[in-house]
């Protein structure tokens, strides 16, 4: 006999003046192999065509499907029921803006990203047509691909405590993104001009190391060993800095 | 109502969109794409495989050269394409590779030395050269002449897609992603943007442009077993088509895929056949020996497809919730096997069924894959019907695949042909002196409010929207399917333009504020099914097999008759069956058809070809493709 899941969904539609947040719940008998992708479309379509949730690849590669699953960021098209128990609470991704019920912008959030930590290669030089390519060691280009990895899910921003006191603080996926052009020869910046961005309590001094970040991370990206490499390194940087100014008088 | 200007507009952030994109904002033209979901999320970030360019660095690459690379896309399209586009992909593929790397894009590089493959089960062994060390690497995929696609690890499509999208951020190029264009704004002579809704608050907005885009990938959703994503689902063409006077091409030529896992239709790749896997039925017992005694399993990936469809109509399929399907079975493979080799295997099935390989079946049927058709365009990308519209991606008939793509030739066709059409934009836009006429622009946008006031209002009725689309799904999945005949089809067309009246009636359930997703599917349900009609009729009309459309009762290619492309278009909104009209595939022969080396022989040749002759030419070299491709070789998702 199969099990019947009771499904505890935050529900708020901004958009519609009666609304308010509050918590709908909707039963479903579980079938095999079920997923909360496969859950949430069943609810949609048989029981309520309002709801709202985000869903691309339901392949656990694209990253939109990030909500609190019983009270933990996770991806929901890779979380299958039977892993789970027969009650079920749902709530949108915190620190993100809510668009409605399950759906939030996690868009526009990492679009700013991108501009704060200047998130591409930065290169003097001019791409060649009739050139070969600059070579490169498939090591490093393996190590590149490591942090590259990141599907901006939102999970770990959702999940540090930092990140949801302050909402400047850049978060484990930015200092990942910086740490993937640290170590990307291409990209000519220099140490001091990393620092610039995350030499500062809103980048890699106002991380407190619970590695909540690592720990929900759906990808399981060594965040950890990348936010120790950047403390590291911009500490040092840091002590630099005071030095050449101090001899500068 | 908020109204945006912009030089170029372009519907679409995968990367098709945003390599045209890049080549507007280089040139200093303002820039906006937009797109369903934040634009890494696009379904170009799924795909793993890789990207084909004639590099030749690789070992097993050795001698390779576009002019391969062009034999082995017209072979492997059956001559479906357009030879000129096709040449201009070949030609361009490896300068955008090299591109991409200056981009930042991780490609695995050449490691010299000596290093194990595999091929149809066997192990061999290969020596790559130290003159080539750190150079772009490529591997195998489904059996082309050459080891000639570059990969990043298991993630080239989201890799390639973070550096583009990371070069628009750095050009300024805009991206307002959870929007959805639902019409062009036109005046049947030249395109000025479009009306747009917005999937955070629901609002309506317009965006106007002298360049308009449409970059908006496949539409596998409107089959019901689909390895596209969820937002794949074939807007962008209801929008071009809705204007009457943009075709769609080759609307019939469809991909499909052996073993997508039920329920979600996540592909396994077909090198689980090729290592010794096995297709069991509903008695858990083999069945390929009996349709092909010799190959069985390992017969080409459309036999196969052919023949689990009818051994499922035969009744033979295992029923489950959500539909019939077959077993693969890989158990006998053994854990470390499956743990090494077929590792992704093992980690779908454990991670998205919940169930170990090692010790059970695994649940599969085909499933459709990819669209060749879309909206058709010139060489340049621009589209047909309409100045100032342009598309590219798959999206696009801009035809380099004919009636059948390879694999990696997809993902390499959305930045090379992103390239090349970006670039014709610039030179339109340059060129263009655009004045918005005001009545166009507000009629476009009372028409779609319209549209939306009546299916809140359920002015026309109160159809259920995922009920019509269930219908639409489950009649071209029975009628326009693997394989096609004559009663199928015309069966298929009737039932299509019966939900075609039902999706007319659509009316919402619910109360459609804000960003409500059952509005979203509604206000373009009645254009998916005619989307449908398009591919189910067309197909019908093709009397002859070519790639991927495979008629039973005409098993030929016949390129007397159809070496043509079929443009399909919806003239009238009320029109119960869309307007066929044929030009011919390609102006320019650089290879005449012939035997493609592999699969079927069964030709009919042009005028003025002798049948032998067709037969011969250039079967040397080319083997790359869909039809035979041997599963042994099969690599990743292509
Ligand atoms: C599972 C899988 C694996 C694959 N693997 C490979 C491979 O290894 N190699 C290969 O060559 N090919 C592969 N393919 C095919 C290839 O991935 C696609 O053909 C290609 O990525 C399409 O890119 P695109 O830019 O045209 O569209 P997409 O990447 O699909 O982008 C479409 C964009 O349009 C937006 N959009 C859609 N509708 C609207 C609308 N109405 N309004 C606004 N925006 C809209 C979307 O949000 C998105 O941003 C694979 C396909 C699948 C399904
Ligand atoms: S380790 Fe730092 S980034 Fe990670 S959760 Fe804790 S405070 Fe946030
Ligand atoms: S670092 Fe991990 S948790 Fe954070 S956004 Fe990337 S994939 Fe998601
Ligand atoms: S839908 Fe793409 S990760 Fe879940």
């Amino acid at each position: 006999m199969a099990r019947l899941l009771k499904f505890n969904i935050f529900r708020y539609n901004p958009q519609n003046p009666e609304s308010v947040p509050h918590m709908d719940e909707f039963v479903l008998e579980e079938t095999d192999s079920m997923t909360l992708f496969i859950a949430l479309n069943r609810i949609r379509e048989e029981k309520d065509s309002s709801l709202q949730f985000d869903f691309c690849c339901r392949a656990g590669i694209c990253g939109s499907c990030g909500m609190v699953i019983n009270g933990r960021p996770g991806l929901a098209c890779h979380t299958k029921t039977k892993d789970l128990p027969s009650e079920i609470t749902l709530l949108p991704l915190p620190v993100f803006q809510l668009v409605g019920d399950l759906s939030v912008d996690t868009g526009s959030w990492f679009r700013e990203m991108y501009n704060k930590v200047e998130s591409w290669i930065h290169t003097n030089k001019e791409f060649d047509p009739a050139a070969e390519e600059e070579r490169m060691e498939n090591e490093v280009a393996e190590a590149i691909y490591e942090l590259d990895r990141c599907v901006e899910c939102g999970c770990c921003v959702s999940a540090c405590g930092t990140a949801r006191l302050r909402d400047d603080f850049l978060g484990a996926v930015s200092l990942n993104r910086v740490a993937r052009f640290v170590i990307d020869p291409r990209d000519e910046r220099t140490d001091k001009e990393y620092y610039e961005i995350i030499g500062n309590d809103e980048g890699i001094f106002g991380c407190m190391g619970l590695l909540a970040c690592e720990d929900v991370c759906p990808k399981h990206l060594p965040l950890q060993e990348q936010l120790a490499f950047l403390r590291r390194k911009m500490g040092i940087t840091a002590i630099k800095n005071l030095f050449s100014r101090k001899s500068c008088k | 109502m908020q109204t945006f200007y912009t030089d170029v507009l372009v519907i679409g952030a995968g990367l098709a969109g945003e390599r045209a994109a890049i080549e507007a904002g280089q040139a200093g033209f303002s820039t906006i794409c937009l797109s369903l979901v934040p634009a890494r999320r696009s379904h170009s970030s799924a795909a793993q495989g890789g990207m084909q360019a004639a590099l030749g660095n690789s070992a097993m690459g050795e001698g390779d050269c576009p002019d391969v690379h062009f034999e082995d896309t017209v072979k492997g399209s059956d001559w479906g394409c357009d030879q000129e586009v096709a040449r201009l992909f070949a030609d361009a593929a490896p300068i955008e590779m090299r591109r991409l790397a200056h981009w930042g894009v991780p490609w695995n590089r050449v490691v010299p030395g000596r290093s194990k493959y595999f091929k149809g089960g066997k192990e061999f062994e290969k020596v790559e050269k130290d003159e080539n060390r750190g150079l772009i690497t490529a591997r195998a995929f489904g059996g082309t002449a050459k080891w000639r696609t570059c990969y990043v690890s298991d993630g080239t499509g989201h890799s390639v897609l973070f550096t583009v999208d990371n070069r628009c951020a750095q050009l300024g190029v805009e991206v307002h992603d959870k929007t959805e264009a639902i019409a062009l704004i036109h005046d049947g002579d030249t395109c000025y943007g479009a009306v747009v809704r917005c999937l955070k608050t629901g609002e309506l907005r317009v965006y106007l442009a002298k360049a308009t885009m449409i970059a908006t990938g496949g539409f596998g959703r409107i089959y019901p077993n689909t390895t596209n994503a969820v937002v794949c689902d074939g807007g962008g063409h209801v929008a071009a088509l809705n204007t009457g006077v943009v075709p769609m091409g080759n609307m019939e030529a469809v991909q499909f895929h052996p073993t997508g896992i039920v329920p979600t239709d996540i592909l396994v790749t077909e090198g689980c056949r090729g290592d010794g896997g096995t297709l069991l039925d509903v008695n858990e017992e083999r069945f390929m020996h009996i349709y092909e005694p010799e190959k069985a399993e390992l017969a080409s990936r459309d036999v196969v497809s052919r023949w689990m469809t009818h051994h499922i109509r035969e009744g033979k399929g295992v029923k489950s919730p959500y539909g019939d399907h077959l077993w693969l079975d890989i158990r006998h493979l053994g854990e470390k096997h499956i743990t090494g080799k077929l590792r992704e295997v093992y980690e779908i099935c454990t991670g998205f069924l919940g169930i170990n390989p090692i010790y059970q079946l695994i649940p599969v049927r085909p499933t459709q894959h990819y669209s060749m058709g879309g909206v058709r365009t010139n060489k340049d990308g621009a589209a047909y019907g309409l100045k100032g519209l342009f598309s590219a991606g798959e999206a696009a008939c801009w035809d380099m695949h004919g009636f059948n793509r390879l694999g990696g030739n997809s993902l390499a066709e959305t930045v090379v042909a992103g390239g090349i059409v970006g670039r014709k934009i610039v030179e339109y836009v340059r060129g263009a002196e655009v004045s918005f006429n005001s009545v166009v622009i507000d009629d476009a946008v009372a028409r779609e409010r319209s549209r939306i006031n009546g299916l809140i209002s359920g002015t026309h009725g109160r159809e259920n929207v995922y009920k019509v689309r269930a219908a639409m799904q489950d009649s071209l999945n029975r009628g326009a399917n693997i394989f096609r005949n004559d009663a199928d089809l015309t069966a298929c067309v009737q039932e299509l333009q019966e939900v075609l009246h039902r999706a007319r009636r659509v009316g919402l359930a619910s109360d459609g504020l804000g960003a409500n997703p059952e509005l979203s599917a509604a206000l373009k349900i009645e254009g998916q099914v005619k989307m449908a009609l398009m591919v189910a009729y067309g197909a019908l009309q093709r009397t002859e097999s070519r790639g991927s459309h495979n008629r039973e009762d005409y098993t030929a290619r016949n390129d007397r008759d159809w070496l043509k492309r079929t443009l399909a278009y919806w003239r009238s909104e009320g029109d119960e069956l869309p307007t066929l009209e044929y030009e011919p595939a390609t102006t320019v022969f650089e290879i005449p058809p012939g035997y493609r080396g592999y699969g079927k022989m069964d030709i009919i040749p042009m005028d003025g070809q002798e049948a032998g002759a067709a037969d011969q030419s250039g079967a040397k070299t080319g083997q790359a493709d869909q039809d035979d491709t041997d599963p042994a070789e099969a690599k990743g998702d292509e």
